[in-house]
């Protein structure tokens, strides 16, 4: 079924580094970062972050709105000049030998970058020209990134009547068409519909399995928890945590079980059986009947739920919570994040 | 629909077997230019409206400008065309010119611009690709002032090959002066600012010259004003080569002047667009 295994690297192993015993690599790094700093007036939205890409990964840079996310992205994309600290792609360096990094990269910012005069077919024709593809060539690859993205039938429309999500496409496939190394998406799901959304979350797998080095910005949990091998998260410009997912979750806890009792007279046995099957000591809720508790595993919750049944305690509801990014940010920093990003971000798309 | 995963052609080559080049080799930055050029042809297709600053505008002066001023300047419309064709023509170019840096400021603000920026194409391409197919613009200024002269009564003693050596400077013109516009393009902030701006630029350039009006009514410093400017020589060696059919000094002059705006304006503008970008 999958011939590609001798030719692109698989994903990485959970050490971060590129499954691959090819001697001709000289950098397995595709992103070094150190110190990287960008100050617009008297604010610094980027304030000294390191950052190490692996190649093979898909990393994911986690914040809120205006925590740099997108500063941090554009500096290393050449879009942006660094005001301090160094940044290497593939060994590149960005400030120096911005040409040669531009040859190794796809961009795809969050604002739809093709042009609205020409049809879909056209622009990729246009950036395939632009980048050293003979007229003939670029028609073929412009046909096998609309097929690709499921845009075949849009091939001959003008961008003014795409639909967000295809115009979303149409942005990633120009950032494909010489088959960057290292792609960088910021926030590629952001302000799409939930099944344009799990399209694009495939889209990228995808990207990464045929090989390619993806370092995406996102302010979504759960986006970051789905896609990234790796994740750092930035506040304020500066970087508050990194790790793999399941480190970061292990600091914050997956997701909480919330159960309400019918009798507030067995919230203490409830507890008392929730706190044998769980770690984490169950909070029983300020009203009375009830508790929450966190869990590291959202299995947990079968047990505990048919635990209470078992004891013949009637449950009156149960949800089961994922953290928000406010939950991660309280956790990381010790304060929530200053942006409005509900709680319930994750439960809504 | 199923994963195209399995599909080996869209295996991506590894970083470490790609060649990378240190810059844009100059077959590969003329492909870039015309590429471009391709785009803002194709955009002026799909926006005919464009246009009308190259076709209605040129209609309207030479018909406005051949009734008012014959009687006054020359004494008759026969005798005034040949002298006003040229100036008309030299004008409707630099108004043209202007909205290349219009254009430029209303291109850089748009998405489409970022990912020219992230590509490894030559940095004067966004630039030169849009003055290229501005080209055909002044052709077409040219062109129908012309048209509408020779409706008029104007008769070019130059004959055809005169006046197509007329339009080859308007047009060389054109693609000169507009380098002042772009600059302009790449400092301003606002499209708007970008035609306030030319507007004061282009209007001394067109009226302070011998376009429409014969220098010797002027005073003498206004005079030495309109030797200087560059489009002077352009309109009186229009006037050679289209009524006389002759290679005059002036065309060298026009020329020489156009290099001078184009040296100086090319750097400026390359530097401040590198520089923003």
């Amino acid at each position: 079924m999958n011939v590609q295994s001798a030719t692109t690297p698989g994903r990485p192993s959970s050490s971060g580094r590129p499954a691959d015993g090819e001697s001709r690599v000289q950098s397995p790094t595709a992103v070094e970062a150190r110190g990287l700093t960008k100050t617009f007036g008297t604010n610094r939205a980027v304030d000294g972050i390191d950052l190490t890409v692996c190649e093979g990964e898909i990393f994911g840079v986690l914040g809120p709105n205006g925590a740099g996310k997108t500063t941090v992205l554009n500096m290393l994309a050449t879009l942006l000049p660094i005001d301090s600290g160094s940044a290497r792609i593939f060994g590149y360096d960005v400030r120096r030998e911005a040409h040669a990094v531009r040859q190794l990269i796809g961009v795809t910012g969050q604002y739809a970058s093709v042009d609205e005069n020409l049809t879909g077919r056209e622009n990729l024709w246009l950036f395939g020209r632009l980048q050293g593809l003979s007229s003939k060539r670029a028609h073929g690859t412009a046909d096998d990134l609309l097929a690709k993205f499921d845009l075949t039938d849009a091939a001959h429309r003008p961008i003014a009547q795409f639909s967000g999500g295809m115009r979303r496409r149409l942005d990633l496939a120009a950032s494909l068409i010489t088959r960057p190394a290292l792609v960088f998406l910021d926030e590629p799901t952001t302000g799409l519909d939930p099944r344009t959304r799990a399209q694009m979350w495939h889209t990228i797998r995808d990207l990464a399995a045929e090989g390619s080095t993806i370092m995406l910005t996102t302010q979504y949990l759960d986006e970051a928890d789905e896609l990234a091998d790796r994740i750092t998260v930035i506040d304020h410009g500066r970087k508050v945590a990194e790790g793999t997912p399941d480190q970061l979750k292990a600091q914050i806890g997956t997701s909480s079980l919330r159960v309400s009792l019918t009798y507030d007279a067995d919230t203490a046995r409830a507890v008392a059986l929730a706190a044998e099957l769980i770690r984490d000591t169950p909070i029983p809720t300020p009203t009375g009947s009830g508790f929450s508790v966190t869990l590291s595993d959202a299995n947990q919750a079968a047990d505990v739920l048919i635990a209470l049944r078992d004891h013949h305690l009637d449950i009156a509801g149960a949800a089961i919570e994922q953290p928000s990014l406010d939950d991660v940010f309280m956790a990381l920093t010790g304060r929530p994040s200053d942006t409005g990003v509900p709680a319930t971000e994750t439960s809504h798309s | 629909m199923t994963a195209t995963v399995t599909n080996p052609t869209w295996a991506t080559p590894r970083p470490a077997t790609r060649t990378v080049q240190a810059s844009v080799p100059l077959h590969d930055a003329f492909t870039q230019t015309t590429t471009l050029a391709w785009r803002a042809l194709l955009k002026m297709r799909r926006n005919p409206e464009q246009l009308v600053d190259v076709t209605a505008m040129p209609v309207l002066f030479t018909v406005m400008f051949g009734f008012m001023f014959a009687g006054a300047i020359s004494g008759s419309q026969a005798s005034y065309l040949p002298i006003l064709i040229p100036g008309i023509i030299a004008q409707t170019t630099i108004t043209a010119c202007v909205a290349a840096g219009v254009q430029l400021r209303e291109d850089m603000d748009k998405g489409v611009f970022d990912r020219f920026r992230s590509l490894p194409i030559t940095r004067i391409a966004p630039l030169a690709g849009p003055m290229m197919a501005d080209l055909a613009r002044y052709a077409i200024a040219a062109s129908v002032t012309i048209l509408v002269g020779i409706l008029m009564g104007y008769r070019p003693g130059g004959g055809l090959p005169g006046v197509t050596l007329g339009i080859l400077l308007a047009v060389i013109t054109g693609w000169s002066l507009a380098w002042i516009f772009l600059w302009i393009g790449t400092i301003t902030r606002t499209a708007g600012a970008v035609q306030g701006m030319s507007m004061m630029i282009m209007f001394p350039l067109a009226f302070l010259s011998n376009a429409f009006v014969p220098v010797s009514t002027l005073p003498a410093w206004l005079r030495a004003v309109t030797t200087i400017n560059p489009v002077s020589h352009v309109v009186s060696a229009m006037r050679d080569l289209m009524n006389k059919g002759t290679i005059t000094a002036n065309v060298g002059w026009a020329l020489l002047g156009c290099a001078t705006v184009a040296a100086i304006f090319i750097p400026l503008a390359v530097r401040s667009y590198t520089k923003r970008v």
